[in-house]
Formats: structure tokens, sequence, C-alpha cells
């Protein structure tokens, strides 16, 4: 049995020991806003927090997180009230197909949290693990700004 | 609010109206969904590139614990195909197998690592073939057996030779005649989501939820190989995670689940692996192209001729669309009095290749815009001016056919250049400029199966003030239910957000053929305004009778109908009319030429696109960094600015990642870089910054008079990449990618005093057929033209 903490919210499980923190978001407790891109660590698709810092959840089994804040996106809006990041994300565009997106966001949550102005370099390099192919990344990048302006 | 051209919704930047639910993780995609009592469906690959089945054993497979059904091709012996003419592919095959990661068996089994398990438990016997792997290997004699037994000689799939107007005469007239030889290497879309398909079979109907781009071709082959009408089987298009066209055939994983649902009665899923991704392709065509120009010393053109070899992979896929797009669109660009085009697609042991973002034309659009960038410099003509001179003019008929009516082109090269200071830049060695241009289709003119049903459809139903649309376009991405929703708010006076949308729905929505070619805001939209203007004029015609004047003077906007909220309205009209429901579709125009072949290239309106790429290229190591694009891109009318944007910055994307880094090759039949760390696409470190400028021509046909915004803009910008190559450091790469070791080759050519270049050495013979000569058209759009078929 393994208590894990996500979004706030306390789950104890009795998974198979190879299931990765991925696959047992999506498939144990029902969290599907976290996608998958490659399931190897390449694209940056599945990344969640933990204790506020990005992790790729495809490449995290679930004891290692054991105690620790995992924050998925469905943990990111306050009740029904989005996150400046999902809002400027869905003002400017910066989601597409949107499947790259919850990785994305996530990533960006936890550079503004540790910065509340980052330039648009330092937004680039803390991205630079996450793939998108629909936006060109330029939406993403403005959007980014505008969530930091707006929590600034 | 109302704008200057009494537009409240239409071309105001507003967010896709399922941007929240993108956002917060709620949109389901079809990996998403997992029913209870789901099973999970692998499926066995070939591991050669070229065999034949002699026996498949499933025994052991099927008696390990948790395998509940084991299929193969002789439980689903129909052939399909997207194309009538190329049904050639099996969801299982049991005779042979074409290339590696064919699927040739399929388990449902509780968990997926059980079924991964029984798949490696089926015993395949194989009496292995000599691949054929390359465009030269294909068209010599086999040394085995022929990859298909159709087509050829050889492994020739389709050979297509037409000539427009005299060639010859124009190449006599010429003052200046040039050759060139270029290489496309293939890639692939890569969508960040894995291809996912999950089955139901309940009372007899198939539900199948996917991520395609078309639920209604994915319908149609369900319903032949699955033997069934298509009234017991649903296709839904579930939330999307990406396409680019390699969502757009079906595939073997979609009939797979649903046949293996029907035998188990359980939910079946699969979800391709990364690696499978890349199996599955339909990206892509590599492509080796010869053209030939003659140009008088002023710099016009008078005849072009222009050769593609397409290396198609294992199967037919969209390929022989994808051999006539190589030369149909030169035209609807450049003004060419003469012209002739021979076409030449082959199959190889690879995965079939298929339609990528602009589907077979960047690979010629790369090759005529260099092509033309060097005639110019021959003539000692500046290539922007030289170029310009032979624009196509609006409202005009190409030789082979094309009805060109708005053309934005002189706006879009007058942005890119001005802006970009292209004439003024900065020469000096490793700092360069290239310029482009560049059209594309707003929809395909013709159906993938010819019939002369609409090729969208429109309902909308009003009750009590709320408003649904119903079409089956699918949204990938793009934003196509955005443009819907904002479309029947327009004509209704109310926001997208008032607007309930239900897509891609097989049972529930009327047919539109999908998100490919570009023809989603152009045809639905179409389709909805009809259907919109007939559901408003029920609510006016309501309205007027009720405030007893006349139904011209009842004013629609602002969420009111004359005196009356619309709720109230909706409430007297359905009081009038009972239940309110319109619709509306749209077909295309009749105007494919009177050949065999006009088929591909018509389209009702064609977007333009110009660009300019400033980068910096090492001559020592061959790096090249893109420092700036612009871009412009006539769109007719943006129906949301902010969407097109999106559209055109994804589109330079994609368009640099061809240019300098993706490949899909293989080595022995074996992809080289099966992963998304291997194979190369542009991360945020690599994205420059974009500037684009919306030309809005206003098109006749369009909805709003808008074009599309999806695929053109893709397209200069690998020429425009390979064209500042030159600028920068005086070699030419006629080859895509413009990797850092051709560049160095080139360089290397260059101070021995060989050519500069680096690019395939000479086109091969191919056995095309004598050219069906085609009488041009009168040029004027007002002249009439004898009757198209």
């Amino acid at each position: 049995m393994i208590a894990l903490e996500v979004n706030g919210e306390r789950f104890e499980l009795l998974l198979p020991v190879h299931k990765t923190l991925l696959e047992v978001l999506r498939e144990d407790m029902q969290l599907t806003g976290t996608k998958h891109g490659c399931e190897l660590g390449e694209c940056g698709t599945c990344t969640v927090l933990v204790d506020g810092r990005p992790e790729l959840s495809c490449l995290v089994l679930p004891i290692q997180v054991e105690g620790r804040k995992i924050t998925t996106v469905e943990g990111m809006a306050s009740g029904s009230q989005l996150h400046p990041l999902q809002r400027a994300f869905a003002e400017l565009g910066a989601a597409q197909c949107g499947y790259c997106t919850p990785g994305i966001l996530l990533a960006s949550k936890s550079l503004l949290d540790g910065n509340a102005r980052p330039t648009r370099d330092e937004i680039r390099a803390a991205l630079a693990g996450n793939l998108c192919r629909c936006t060109g990344y330029v939406k993403i990048l403005q959007a980014v700004e505008l969530a930091a302006e707006r929590m600034g | 609010m109302t704008d200057s051209n009494g537009f409240s919704v239409i071309g105001k930047a507003l967010p896709k109206v399922d941007g929240a639910m993108r956002v917060t993780g709620q949109a389901i995609y079809a990996d998403d969904m997992l029913p209870g009592r789901t099973l999970h469906c692998r499926i066995l690959r070939s591991p050669h590139p070229h065999a034949r089945i002699k026996s498949i054993d499933t025994s052991a497979a099927r008696r390990i614990p948790g395998v509940q059904a084991v299929i193969t091709g002789e439980d689903l012996p129909v052939k399909f195909g997207i194309l009538p003419v190329t049904q050639d592919e099996r969801a299982l095959e049991h005779e042979k197998v074409r290339y590696v990661g064919d699927p040739i068996a399929a388990v449902a089994a509780t968990e997926e690592e059980i079924a991964a398990a029984a798949c490696d438990a089926i015993d395949v016997e194989f009496d292995v073939l000599e691949p054929v792997m390359s465009i030269d290997a294909a068209l010599a004699n086999p040394r085995d057996e022929r990859i298909q037994d159709y087509g050829g000689p050889n492994n020739i799939h389709k050979l297509v030779a037409l000539e427009f107007g005299d060639v010859d005469a124009g190449f006599a007239k010429a003052d200046h005649v040039r050759d060139d030889v270029f290489f496309f290497q293939g890639n692939t879309h890569l969508p960040m989501e894995q291809h996912s398909a999950i089955a139901t079979y309940v009372d007899g109907k198939v539900t199948l939820w996917s991520s395609t781009q078309v639920v209604h071709y994915v319908h149609r082959a369900l319903a032949k190989v699955l033997e069934l009408p298509m009234n017991r089987i649903r296709v839904i298009g579930a939330a999307h995670g990406g396409g680019f066209g390699g969502k757009t055939d079906p595939f073997a994983h979609e009939i797979v689940v649903a046949k293996l649902a029907m035998l188990t009665g359980r939910p079946v899923k699969c979800t391709l692996t990364r690696e499978e991704v890349f199996y599955a392709h339909r990206g892509r065509h590599p492509v080796l192209m010869w053209v030939r120009t003659g140009v008088t010393k002023d710099g016009l053109i008078t005849a072009m001729h222009f050769r593609s070899a397409l290396d198609g992979g294992a199967y037919g896929s969209y390929g022989v669309a994808s051999t006539f797009y190589t030369g149909a669109l030169q035209t609807v660009t450049y003004d060419i009095p003469a012209y002739r085009f021979e076409g030449c697609r082959v199959f190889t042991n690879k995965p079939p290749c298929g339609p990528k973002r602009g589907h077979g034309t960047p690979q010629p659009r790369f090759a005529i815009e260099l092509h033309l960038e060097k005639i110019a410099r021959d003539l000692g003509l500046d290539p922007v001016d030289f170029k310009r001179r032979n624009f196509v003019k609006p409202m005009t008929r190409t030789v082979n056919w094309l009805r060109v009516t708005s053309c934005g082109l002189d706006d879009c090269v007058k942005n890119v250049i001005d802006q970009s200071g292209y004439r003024n830049r900065e020469r000096r060695p490793g700092r360069g400029m290239g310029f482009a241009i560049s059209s594309y289709l707003s929809g395909a003119g013709t159906a993938i199966y010819w019939n002369d049903m609409p090729h969208s459809e429109v309902q909308i139903k009003v009750d009590r003030g709320g408003v649904t649309a119903y079409c089956g376009a699918m949204d990938i991405g793009q934003g196509s239910d955005s443009v819907l929703a904002a479309i029947v708010a327009e004509e209704l006076g109310l926001q997208p957000d008032d607007i309930r949308l239900v897509t891609a729905d097989t049972d529930t929505t009327p047919i539109d053929l999908g998100s490919y070619s570009s023809r989603v805001t152009f045809m639905a939209g179409n389709a909805a305004i009809e259907a919109a203007r007939k559901m408003r004029a029920m609510l006016v015609e309501a309205a007027a009778a009720n405030m007893g004047g006349d139904p011209e003077s009842v004013a629609v906007g602002a969420g009111r109908i004359g005196d009356f909220s619309f709720e109230e309205a909706s409430i007297l009209a359905e009081t009038r009319f009972g239940t309110l429901t319109s619709a509306g579709s749209y077909t295309p125009p009749k105007i494919a030429g009177p050949y065999k072949g006009s088929g591909v290239g018509p389209s009702p309106a064609y977007s333009y696109s110009a660009c300019v790429v400033d980068l910096d290229a090492d001559a020592r190591t061959g790096l090249v960094k893109i420092n700036k694009v612009w871009i412009a891109h006539d769109v007719g009318h943006a129906i949301n600015p902010l969407l097109v944007e999106g559209q055109v910055e994804g589109s330079v994307y994609m368009g640099l990642g061809e240019a300098l880094m993706e490949e899909q090759t293989f080595r022995k039949g074996l992809h080289k870089w099966p992963s998304m760390l291997e194979y190369k696409s542009p991360t945020f470190l690599d994205m420059p910054e974009v500037e684009t400028f919306i030309v809005e021509t206003n098109d006749p046909e369009g909805p709003y008079g808008a074009k599309e915004a999806g695929q053109g803009p893709l397209l200069p910008v690998i020429p425009a990449v390979s064209a500042a190559v030159f600028d920068a450091l005086g070699v030419w790469i006629d080859e895509i990618p413009v990797t850092p070791e051709k560049i160095v080759e080139a360089m290397r050519r260059k101070a021995k005093g060989e050519p500069a270049r680096y690019g395939p050495p000479r086109f091969p013979d191919i056995p095309y057929p004598p050219c069906i000569k085609v009488e041009p058209p009168p040029k004027d759009l007002n002249v009439a033209a004898p009757a198209a078929i």
C-alpha cells in the first residue's frame, strides 16, 4: 500500500511495483489531464510538479514520491477560477490541440513560482524540454509573459 | 460591438471556444477513455521489410491467462485504402508483409503487458524477400518479387505525364534555359498525441472513438472491412492531439479494436507506442525532382518541364494524389504559358508515405523557388523582381485549368520585403536572407471518392434561446469548432460562447469530409452561413410578425432580434414554425479541367504566402541559426486573426523543422530515429522570432471572403532557408534538410573549385508514358471555358 498526495488530496493505493507515476495518475486516479507523448522522458508532455519542481511522470515510480506534494494540471485552478497561466494560454491561443499544454503549464508554473518576471530567454530555457508541434511556441512564450505580468 | 464592416464576431481575435477545456485537462482524448472492463490491444508487427508469411501460430498466445482474443488477417481479409483506386491494405496481413511495422496479428487482453507478452508468443514463419529500399532500386528489376501486384513496370506504382500548351515551342522561344535537380528527404508529422482508438460493441452496433482527422473516411473503411452497413457503425472524433495529415488515413488499429470489441463484447483500446507512430507514418514523401525552365532575357517564363519521382513506401495511401500534387500547383503562383509534368511514384519496403501539411507541394515548391532564384542570378536579375514579374494575376485560369480568383501575392511580397529590409540587408559572409513565395488549396475541389454530394453540411437547432450547431468537421487543434461557432454567432447576433457545438460524430452530425486539404473554414464555413441565415430568417420573420413590421426592418445583433431578446424571438419562432431546425451545405464548383488527372489541384480558392528568412550560417561548422522569419499570408479574410496567426506561426515552425533537421530515413528497413529524442524537431531554443502579416483579399466565394491558413504558410519557409544559406555562404544546398554536414561538404567543394553545391547528381531514367496533351483554357476567367468534366 502506498499513499500519494496529489493536488492536496490523499490517495491510498495498492499498485504493481513497475507502474509509473504517469500510469498511476491516469489509470488509478483518473487524472487524465496528464498526457504522454513518448513514455521515455523525451518530450516533456507528462510533466507534473513534485514539491513544486517539474518532473517527468513517465520516469518516476510512485514510491519515489511518497510523502511529497504532487501537482497535476487538474490542481492548477482554484475551484472554478483558472490559474493566470491557464487563463493566458486560453486567451492567446497558446493551446491548439492542447495535448502538450498540461506539461507546459506546469513547467511554466514552476518557473514563475521561482522567478516572477523571467526574461524571454529564461522562459525558453525553462521550457526547452517540452515539445509542441502546433504553435511554433510563439503564443506560449507570450502567454507565460502575460501571466507573469498579471501575477506580478 | 459591430465594426465598420458590420461584423460583431467575424474578424475579432477571440479565444478558442474550447480553450478552457484544453488548459484544464478536461478535454477527453481517445487514450483518456477507460470504461469498465476495457481490454487492451497490442499489435504484432513485421520485423522484416519484405517477406512472405508461411504460417502464423497463435496457440501459445491464446493460452496466456488474461488473453481474451487473438486475431490475424484471416479474420479481416477485406482490403481497404483511402483512395478507391488503391485498395491495397489489410488491417492485419496474413500473406505478405511489406515494411517493418506492417501489422500481422492483434491481441486483446485484460492488461496491456499481457497483450504485449501474447504478441511475443505468436509464432510467425517468414520467407524473407529482398527488400527494395530506394527509388533507383524500385525502378530496377526486382531480385525477388514485386512489392505490390499492381502498377509497374518493376516497383513503379504510378506514372503520369501531362502537357499543357506547346512546351517545346516555349523552350524554343526562350533566351535562357536551365535545368536543376533537387531532393527533398521524407519526414513525419510527429503529433504529440500517439494514435489511439477505442471501440465498443453494444446491441449489434460498433462505436469507435479515435484520434482521427476524418471520421467519415474511418466510417467507410470500417464498414467495408467489418462487412457491416454504415448504419451499424458510429465513429466519433475524440479530442484531438495533433494531426498535420498523419491521422487522415484509416488505420489498422482502428479496424482491429472494432473487430476485437465485436468478438469479446467488451470495450477494446489500442494506443500506439511512439515507435509505432513513426512506423504508422503516412508522412512527407521523399521526392527527387528535375526541372527545366525557359525564360526570355527580360525574365519572362516561356515554358517549364517538371519531373518528380516519389518514394512512396509500401502501400498506396494517398500516393496517387500526392504524385499529381507534385506537379499541380507550380502554375498557381507563376504564369507558365506552357507546362509539362511527368510524375512517378514507386513502392519501397518502408512505411507508406501520404499527406503531411502541404501534401505533395512543399517538395516542388522547394525545387522551383530555388530553381527560379538560380535563373534570376544567371540573368543578373533581382530574384524578387524576377519572380514578381511572373506572378499569376487574379481572376485567371492557369495553363493546367486551375481557376485563380483572389490572389494577394503582390501584397504578401511587399510586406515581407519591406519589413525585413531584404533590399538593404547586411552583406557579409555568414549572414544571409532568403525569399520565397507559395500557394495552397482552400480545400480540395473533388472528394476522395467521386460523388456529387456536398463536401460539408451543417445543421442548426434552436429552442428556448439555446443554439446548437451540428457538423461532421473534426477540430484537430486548428480551431475549426471556433470558426463554426463564430459564423453561427455572427449570423444570429450572438457571441461564440452562446453556441453549443456537436461535431465529428457520424451518428449525430451531418457529413463533413474532415480536416485535410485546408478545407474546413472554406467548406464548413459556407455550409454554416447557409444554415444560420435560414435560421435567422425564421427568427426575423417571427419577430417581424409580432412587431407588426416587415422582416427587412428587423435588426439582428447584440443578442436581440428586433424588439425581442434572442430567447423571446426563439419562442415566437417555434410557436410559429414548430421545431426550429435549419441546414446548409457546401458543394465546390465543378471546375476540374477536361483531362484525366484534373481532379487533383482544383480548389475553390488559393491562399498565397511570401516569406523572408534571416539566418547566420557558420562556414566552418555548417551550423545554421535562424534569426528571424517574416511571413505574409493572404487568408482572404481572417475570421479570427488570433487563430490565423497561430496557424501561420505553427507552419513557420514546422517548415523550419523540415528545412533544417527533420528526416524519416531507414537502415535495412529499420527507422534510423524512431524516438522523439533522435528524430530532431525544433525546441523552444531553436524557434526564432516570427513577424506575421495577414493579407486580406476577400475571396469572392469564401465565407466572408476567407481562405485557408493551416498549410500554405509552411511552404515558402523551406526554400527561403536554403536561399538564405546561399546568400550567406555562396553554396547551394539543393537537398532538404539543409544539415551542417551538407553545408560543410558544399563549402569543401567550393574551396576546391568544384560546383559550390550539395544535392542529387542526377535524375533517373523513368519510363514515363507519352504525355496526354491538353489544350489550355482561355486565360481570362470572364471568358467561358469549354465544359469541364
